[in-house]
């Protein structure tokens, strides 16, 4: 793996949605990141895969602070800066942050609300209450995760009746809601059939145009259909990190080319 | 040696036959509380239904459910026996103009106990409402906010030292705190902080397995965009949790209307002349005592010269109360039921 510079290079900042430093990752006296550095894009997929226990989780959930909710969990070292900003800084709200960086779980999570107060929970927290304006936003952010046809008619059942395709559509409808600026979605088709999971890969194809996307996937297949870059991550350690073509066909390291070949993990 | 038939054919060993006494043994105990609680409820029943309800329309003793308990006078009155009230029986006097009869007293044999009914809501109601408040408050503290650490153990612990406290401990403290120490006399809120206390751990416990039960994906998904933790818990962990603490804070219910000792000496009169609402200014509402149904059949049983006309009394208003307190059990089983359909995940 090539040593990072201390400073990254100006230009770097510019594309970067996303810049790791020396990440170094506990939680209590176990590391789960070790010295990880990496560049996310804006505007394109990342993909981060791995065997489980490789820390790509951890990873993500460093990207909005959710990992504060774990109480021995714990950065040693490093910066994690998103447009530029250390989002570990002294002076970051981690409530702001999460406003402009939406998550998307692994097990989809609607809330058992109707479906339009899914979608505009976040802005129901922000104290938005027009409700003209509510309407037009809970129509295009089901339009943009391709929920809308499915459920104009019953904006006003409950989320759960929703089958787990669309619930996780709705997960995403109700992160694009907020109108972030990056996307992380952790093993989004883990519990999705074949059919689900291409309709949710579609649609990260189409998000891509307006959000920055990074997606944790067991699922190789995914990673190499949906995803413009990808990073390989062993024993929580960065492996590679490469487009997503070049990682899967002529991938640098050996452990990728086992791991994407199927010879462990 | 037997020859066996096939090789799964029953024999009878000492195991086998050791296995079947162990098990009828274990039948026979658990028939036994059947007989038991069986024994009660019909006795109260019986006895009760007597005093309770009556042969003709409206099949019920009414005057029992709307009138103060009063003193029963029996006496002969040209060759018939007859029993009246307090009043009743001075109407009667006035009437017949009749001043010297030879008359038995029997006190609170006569009359009804609405008054008592009356204390126990009141009670309920208010200490139920104090025990919410500070339990939902604790256990929110305790299931959402709280990290591991010594002060929460000693919290932990000391709820369940509280819990185990006998009840008339907590009458003694109630008595010392808020009879004596506040000055709030023989009350209404005096009973209302005692028994909310007594419930405390009861509301505490069941308020954070409610909490606890809510998805932590509700709380992260909520959290992701962009909530405080108060906006989380308020509209997507603690909606969720409100019927599950309602349910068990029923039950809790049924622990304060039943128990007497807490109430002993910090809310509960033998006799009262005034209804709860009969009072010159409303801050007098809270500072008054109360009759109520546990105390009310303590003191018909223990208090006074026992005969059978206090029997019936006796056994009417436990009859009362055993069914106030198994409508409150049915209800919170309803409402359990009606909200387990409304609210799934």
């Amino acid at each position: 793996m090539d040593e990072t510079p201390k400073t990254a290079p100006p230009n770097a900042v510019a594309h970067a949605a996303i810049e790791v430093d020396h990440l170094d990752f506990f939680y209590g006296s176990l590391q789960a990141l070790h010295d990880v550095n990496l560049r996310i894009p804006a505007h394109k997929v990342t993909a981060l895969i791995g065997p489980s226990g490789c820390g790509k989780t951890t990873l993500l959930r460093c990207f909005n602070r959710m990992n504060d909710l774990v109480s021995i969990a714990r950065i040693g070292r490093g910066q994690v800066r998103i447009h530029g900003t250390d989002i570990y800084g002294s002076k970051v709200d981690p409530i702001e942050l999460r406003k402009r960086v939406g998550m998307v779980f692994q097990k989809s999570n609607p809330f058992p609300k109707s479906i339009y107060e899914n979608v505009i929970y976040g802005l129901r927290i922000q104290g938005r209450i027009n409700r003209s304006e509510l309407d037009e936003i809970v129509e295009r952010s089901l339009r943009q995760a391709a929920l809308w046809d499915e459920v104009k008619d019953r904006l006003h059942e409950s989320g759960l009746e929703l089958s787990g395709g669309q619930q996780q559509r709705l997960c995403i409808a109700r992160a694009i809601a907020v109108e972030p600026e990056i996307i992380l979605m952790d093993e989004p088709c883990s519990a999705l059939d074949p059919i689900a999971t291409s309709k949710v890969e579609e649609l990260i194809f189409e998000l891509k145009k307006l959000y920055t996307i990074v997606i944790v996937t067991h699922n190789m297949q995914q990673a190499g259909r949906c995803s413009d870059l990808t990073a390989f991550f062993y024993l929580g350690r960065l492996v590679e990190m490469d487009r997503t073509e070049k990682i899967f066909t002529n991938p640098a390291e050996k452990q990728t080319e086992d791991y994407i070949t199927g010879r462990f993990g | 040696m037997h020859t066996l038939a096939h090789p799964f054919q029953h024999q009878r060993t000492t195991n086998r036959i050791f296995e079947s006494t162990v098990g009828g043994a274990i039948r026979l105990v658990t028939y036994l509380v059947l007989l038991a609680s069986a024994c009660i409820f019909l006795t109260i029943g019986i006895k009760g239904a007597q005093a309770v309800l009556a042969p003709k329309w409206p099949f019920v003793n009414v005057a029992f459910f709307t009138e103060k308990p009063s003193t029963l006078y029996v006496f002969d009155w040209h060759g018939q026996k007859l029993e009246m009230s307090d009043e009743q029986f001075r109407d009667f006097k006035a009437k017949n103009k009749a001043e010297d009869i030879p008359v038995e007293t029997y006190a609170h044999s006569a009359g009804g106990i609405l008054p008592c009914i009356v204390g126990t809501v009141l009670l309920v109601l208010g200490s139920m409402t104090i025990a919410l408040f500070f339990g939902v408050c604790s256990a929110i503290y305790l299931s959402e906010y709280s990290r591991d650490w010594w002060l929460l153990r000693l919290i932990r612990l000391s709820i369940m030292n509280l819990a185990g406290v006998p009840s008339i401990v907590f009458g003694l403290f109630g008595f010392a705190l808020f009879v004596g120490y506040f000055k709030w006399n023989i009350s209404l809120m005096s009973g209302w902080f005692t028994l909310a206390l007594m419930v405390l751990p009861v509301v505490i416990t069941s308020a954070e397995e409610a909490l606890k039960a809510v998805p932590q994906g509700f709380r992260e998904g909520s959290l992701a965009l962009g909530a405080t933790k108060w906006q989380t818990i308020r509209t997507n962990v603690l909606p969720y949790a409100i019927p599950g603490i309602l349910t068990s804070s029923i039950l809790g219910v049924a622990r304060v209307a039943g128990e007497t000792a807490p109430i002993l000496f910090t809310a509960a009169y033998v006799v009262l002349d005034k209804y709860p609402w009969q009072v010159a200014k409303w801050t007098d509402f809270f500072f008054q005592p109360v009759q109520a149904l546990p105390y009310h059949i303590y003191v018909v049983s223990s208090k006074i010269p026992q005969n059978a006309y206090t029997e019936r009394m006796q056994y009417g208003t436990a009859f009362v109360f055993l069914a106030l307190v198994i409508m409150i059990s049915l209800g919170s089983v309803l409402l359990r039921i009606r909200l387990r359909n409304k609210l799934k995940w």
